[in-house]
This record gives structure tokens, C-alpha cells and sequence, in this order.
């Protein structure tokens, strides 16, 4: 129990350092890689909670793809980051009072908050494993939902077709049907060319 | 066993079906696929609509309790066919003169309505951010479809950007309230609620929820994208996005604040009377400088959606009455004047500024005496069904005691009536004579279906409110 306590507070420790970092860090190369750090501690976290499907679904999605996109476009988009930050002095006096005024309400929302400190540290209570009871319900209780974000996903998959495709109607296409029946006497032709006067 | 049968869902389970199907025609019919595509989606919708108005569907609960189809949702639906039935039919002959003849834009209108009736059915939240999500989607792309133009590329982007934005803020105020409460189903949230009257992480979750929706509707704080939005897509998608996700929107909005969030209703009556005030106050005023019909009718549909909120700051069983008449004249009219505006080119191009229009009256006294009769039941004038719209509402506002938004919304729509009245002016008194194309068959239909209910509504008014009422019942 000590060890397990032990490594959530390392573990948290962690995110919550890294999660900083990600936007104090002035080499947005260096703010993605923190934000790698802190998604692989929150798989941490999930592990320790005993969803293991979770931890490495957050490992393999988030770092495996979306964070390294996120590195693809910082480093081959050439983003002056320095422009970008002009504004920010002028935005802060703003940006800061509602932030002030979001977390004053946060602690609020906190203070009506009863903790409990008896959680179970184990979520699930029956034998199966932890894909398995996910797709137990995924299937069955929750297959709209499951169903609606494949619609979502049709949807992001045409969208990204009908904005990048370019039919070009001048393009010159390879036809194998027409390259194969092709008569070699009717596409081949002897010319006697006369010296000095072209075809 | 009742809430997981999947029976009330059939309608939208045809159109999601449907839509993969002529996806597939579009792909494999090399000539004229997006002719196809776009007869045979309005073909599926008007079958939807027809089979959703004769009760064939079972009302009730489906998926586990994450749907209801009652007479509320249904009522909306049909607003929602209609528009799309409209709008997929005036798309056509404006697509052509731009040179975008993509069968992929029907589909994409048709899984965009599939996720507004999702949202108009949503009975947890997370159907309900599903379902936001799945109608928002496909504008986005509908937005940035006309790809060599600049401004319809920063419209997409903007939308897209501002849109996420929108959705990031009411899926934290989701999380909060389901931290809260424990439960995603509205009712149980209700309940929860009925006993802990003063659960502070479910008010901060409540205001979080409030601004995503109101985004989504472009309301006063959060219009700014709108405009520009607005001008910059496709005419023919503009007027999609100001009927039909509107239409969706607001009745999420409704339902979710007052089947959820009932004994709330101190807390976001104050939010929603604001923001009705700030739009409609908005609305009036800044359209007055505007020269792009496009422009300025993204004002004018801020305006008419601040009017629109008085019905749900009531909160009464006449206040969403009067929303929901409110709603339907609102979508023919906006359907109409698109159909107006669209119908009338010059030189090869579409007109876009208010000045273009002048000497419309010689040239075509018909189309000249509809528009006017649309801007003039947009501004709300006597015997135009614009008028009983704003009729019922006012008197909802005034029934539950709210005698300063009603008086506000008076003067608005008094200082909002400016800038429809310049456009007739200009239509009818100013010089310079364009010279305008002839109309299309398809347009002059459009045009004239939406006009007769909103010229002739005042013969028999209670055709609509009785059945918005029967609508409004099934919600309380």
C-alpha cells in the first residue's frame, strides 16, 4: 500500500511538473516532449488504478501518434513562435483576471467537495480482464455511442478527402485494359522521312 | 428491456444508413453522381419526414436510455427536414456557377442533419456531445469546401478552430456536472438536483455548458465568428447555417435546461436573459453599417436568436410554445430570403452587396414584392407571420413577469426594422437598373413555398401553434 502510494505521488508529481513545463518552455520542441513525459505518467496513474487497457491506449494513441504529429508540425512548420507571443503582456492584465476569477471558483467548487478517502483502488470488482469488460459494454449499453463516433469518424475521413483530393481532368492516366488489346499495326507506323523536311 | 430497443432511433438510423449508400452511388456512378446523390438525398428526406409525421415510429426510449423520440423532438425534426429539403434543392443551379459539383456535399448536409437529430433526441449528455459533434463536422467542411477561394478556406478554419474551442469548454462543464451528480441521463441529474439544490461544481459545470451552447447558436458573447463565417462559405452552406443547426441548438438548448436543469432555473435564467438582451440589442445595431447581404444577415440572425431566448428565459410551458413558432417562421423565412438572394445574378455572378438589388422592381416585380415581404416579416411588420412570432413571445415574457426583456426586445426589433426597411428602399425607389438573369424553375418553388405560409400565416394561425403546443406539452 506504502509503495503504491509512494508511486502515485511521484507519478503525479510528474504530470503536474511536466504539464507546466509544457507551456513555460520557450523551445516548443521542448514543450512537446514535456508533453510526452506528462501523458506517460498519466498512463502511470491509470496503471496503478489497475486500468491497464487505459495506460497503454493513452501510451500508444497519444504518444505513438498524436504527439509525435504535434512534433512533425512544430518542427517542419516554420512557426515564429516569437510573434506569436507578442500579444502576450498586453493580453496578460485579462487572461490573468479571468484566470484569477476561474480558479477562486474552482476552490469553491472544492470546498463543497466531500472527499472520501475509502476509494477503491481497484475499479473493477469482477474477474475480467480489463479489455474484456470494456467491450462487454461497448458492444451492448453502449453502442450508440460507439456507433455515433464511427459516424464521426466517416465523417472527419470524407471531409479530409473532399478538401485535399484534386481530380485533374488534364491528367493523363495509365489504362492497362487499353494498353494490353492494343494492336501493335494499327499504333506502330513506318514513315519514310524525306532529309530536310520533317513529317 | 424497453430502453434498450433501438425502434424510436429508425428514422435517424435510415438517414445515417442512407447516407453511406449514396456515398457509395456517388463513388461509383462516374457521370452526373452529384445529380443523383442530391435527388436521391432529398428523395430520403422527404421519406423521413413523411414517415415521422404519420406515427409509424414508436415514441419512446432507445439505446439504453441515451434516446427519446417524443412529440418536442419529433416537432423539431420536421424543421429540420424541411430546411435541409430546401436547402439541398437551391444548391444545385448556385454549386454550378461556382464549379463545385461534388456529390460529396450532399452526403456531408445529410450526416450533419443525422447529428442534429441526434441533439434534438439526446436524452444523456454524452448523445448530446456526440451528437454536437457529428452536426458540427460536416459544416466544417462545408464551410472550407470552395477551396481555391481565400475566404472560404478562413472561413472553414475559423469555424473549425472556434468551433473546437466551443466544444473544449462544454465538455469540461459535461465532466464537471457528471463528477457532481454521477449520472449522464437528464432525468437522474434532475433528480439529483431536486435534492441538492445548491451544488456549487454542478452551477460551474452549468455555466461552462451554457457558453459551449451558446457558441453553437452564436449568441452575444460568443457571435464574434459568425460574420465572418458567414461571408466567406458558400451561399448556399450560410443558409444551412443559419436554419437548421440553428434549429438543433436551440432545441438542445431548451430541452437540456429545462428537463435537466429545472430547479436551477434562478441560475441560468439570469445567464440566458443577458445573453438574450446582448444579441438581440447586437443584432439591431451592428447590422446597421453593413453592405454584405451575407453580413448582414449573420446580424440578423444573431438578433432573431436573441429573440428566440426570451421563449427559454421564461422557462413556462407558453414561453417554449412561443420558441418553437418562433423557430418555424423563423426557418421559412431565412430559407426564403436565402432562396431570394441566391436566385438574383448579374453578369455571370451572384449578387452579394445590398446596393446590387436596386431596380429589382422593374425587372422582376414578383421575385421584388416576395423579398420585400420577407424583409418585412423579418423586421416583424403586421399581417406578416414575422409578427406573430414575435406576438407570442413578447407575450410569454410578459406572462412570467420579465417586463424589461419584453420592452427590450420591442425597441430592438423597432431599431432592427432600419436596416430591412434600407434593403426595400433600395429594391424598389433607387435609380441604377441592374440587369438581372432569369430565375431557375427549381428556385422560383423554393421561393414561393416559403412565401405563402409566411404572407398568408395570419388566416388561420392556430394551424401552427396548435401543434407547437402539443410539441411544448410533451417537454414539461
Amino acid at each position: 500500500m506504502l509503495i503504491t502510494n509512494l508511486f502515485f505521488y511521484i507519478f503525479s508529481i510528474i504530470t503536474i511538473a511536466s504539464a507546466c513545463m509544457v507551456i513555460a518552455g520557450k523551445n516548443p520542441v521542448h514543450s512537446v516532449l514535456f508533453l510526452i513525459l506528462c501523458f506517460f505518467n498519466a498512463a502511470g496513474i491509470f496503471l496503478i488504478l489497475g486500468a491497464e487497457f487505459l495506460a497503454l491506449i493513452l501510451v500508444i494513441v497519444y504518444v505513438g501518434a498524436v504527439a509525435v504529429l504535434f512534433l512533425f508540425v512544430v518542427m517542419m512548420l516554420d512557426v515564429d513562435f516569437t510573434r506569436l507571443r507578442a500579444g502576450f503582456l498586453a493580453y496578460l492584465p485579462i487572461g490573468g483576471l479571468i484566470g484569477f476569477v476561474m480558479f477562486v471558483e474552482l476552490v469553491m467548487v472544492l470546498g463543497t467537495w466531500k472527499l472520501d478517502f475509502n476509494l477503491p483502488t481497484n475499479v473493477l470488482t469482477n474477474e475480467l480482464s480489463n479489455t474484456r469488460a470494456l467491450g462487454n459494454i461497448i458492444y451492448t449499453e453502449y453502442i450508440y455511442f460507439f456507433q455515433l463516433s464511427g459516424l464521426i469518424l466517416l465523417v472527419a475521413m470524407i471531409g479530409a478527402i473532399v478538401l485535399t483530393i484534386n481530380h485533374k481532368q488534364t491528367a493523363k492516366r495509365q489504362n492497362i485494359f487499353n494498353q494490353v488489346i492494343r494492336d501493335p499495326k494499327e499504333s506502330v507506323k513506318n514513315i519514310n522521312v524525306k532529309p530536310g523536311q520533317g513529317i | 428491456m424497453t430502453g434498450l430497443f433501438y425502434l424510436p432511433a429508425l428514422p435517424e438510423l435510415f438517414i445515417a444508413l442512407g447516407a453511406m449508400v449514396l456515398l457509395m452511388v456517388g463513388v461509383f456512378k462516374k457521370e452526373r453522381s452529384y445529380e443523383t446523390v442530391s435527388f436521391l438525398s432529398v428523395l430520403l428526406l422527404t421519406s423521413v419526414l413523411v414517415i415521422i409525421n404519420l406515427d409509424y415510429i414508436p415514441l419512446g426510449y432507445a439505446f439504453n436510455f441515451s434516446f427519446l423520440s417524443d412529440d418536442f423532438s419529433n416537432y423539431t425534426k420536421s424543421l429540420i427536414l424541411l430546411a435541409s429539403i430546401g436547402i439541398i434543392i437551391i444548391s444545385s443551379g448556385y454549386l454550378k456557377s461556382i464549379g463545385i459539383v461534388k456529390f460529396e456535399y450532399p452526403v456531408l448536409i445529410l450526416l450533419s442533419v443525422v447529428g442534429m437529430m441526434v441533439m434534438v433526441s439526446s436524452n444523456d449528455i454524452v448523445s448530446l456531445y456526440l451528437g454536437l459533434e457529428l452536426q458540427s463536422l460536416p459544416l466544417y467542411v462545408l464551410a472550407s469546401i470552395r477551396r481555391e477561394s481565400k475566404k472560404s478556406t478562413e472561413a472553414g478554419l475559423k469555424y473549425f478552430v472556434l468551433g473546437a474551442l466551443s466544444s473544449c469548454m462544454l465538455l469540461y462543464g459535461l465532466s464537471l456536472i457528471y463528477g457532481f451528480s454521477g449520472s449522464i441521463i437528464y432525468s437522474d441529474i434532475a433528480n439529483f438536483l431536486s435534492e441538492n439544490n445548491s451544488n456549487k461544481g454542478i452551477l460551474f459545470g452549468l455555466a461552462f455548458l451554457t457558453a459551449g451552447l451558446a457558441f453553437k447558436i452564436s449568441v452575444v458573447p460568443f457571435h464574434m465568428w459568425a460574420p465572418d463565417v458567414y461571408e466567406g462559405s458558400p451561399t448556399t452552406i450560410t443558409a444551412f447555417l443559419a436554419s437548421a443547426p440553428k434549429v438543433a441548438a436551440v432545441t438542445l438548448f431548451t430541452k437540456v435546461m429545462v428537463s435537466c436543469f429545472p430547479s436551477l432555473i434562478d441560475q441560468w435564467q439570469l445567464m440566458i436573459i443577458f445573453i438574450s438582451i446582448a444579441s438581440m440589442l447586437l443584432g439591431s445595431f451592428a447590422a446597421i453599417g453593413q453592405n454584405n447581404i451575407k453580413r448582414l444577415l449573420a446580424y440578423s440572425s444573431i438578433g432573431h436568436m436573441g429573440f428566440i431566448l426570451i421563449g427559454l428565459a421564461t422557462g413556462t410551458l407558453s414561453g417554449v410554445t412561443g420558441l418553437l413558432i418562433y423557430l418555424t417562421i423563423y426557418i421559412f423565412m431565412v430559407v426564403g430570403t436565402f432562396s431570394c438572394v441566391l436566385a438574383l445574378r448579374t453578369n455571370d455572378v451572384n449578387i452579394e452587396n445590398i446596393s446590387d438589388l436596386s431596380g429589382l422592381s422593374k425587372v422582376n416585380p414578383v421575385i421584388a414584392f416576395i423579398l420585400s415581404m420577407f424583409l418585412f416579416s423579418l423586421a416583424g411588420i403586421p399581417p406578416l407571420a414575422g409578427f406573430f412570432a414575435k406576438f407570442y413571445i413578447f407575450l410569454s415574457a410578459i406572462e412570467s413577469g420579465l417586463y424589461t426583456l419584453a420592452i427590450i426586445g420591442v425597441l430592438a426589433s423597432v431599431v432592427g426594422a432600419f436596416y430591412y426597411l434600407r434593403i426595400i428602399k433600395i429594391i424598389y425607389f433607387d435609380e441604377n437598373i441592374n440587369i438581372f438573369e432569369p430565375i431557375s424553375k427549381r428556385m422560383k418553388l423554393i421561393i414561393y413555398v416559403t412565401a405563402i405560409p409566411v404572407i398568408l400565416f395570419f388566416i388561420r394561425p392556430s394551424l401552427l401553434t396548435d401543434l407547437a403546443e402539443k410539441a411544448a406539452l410533451s417537454l414539461f
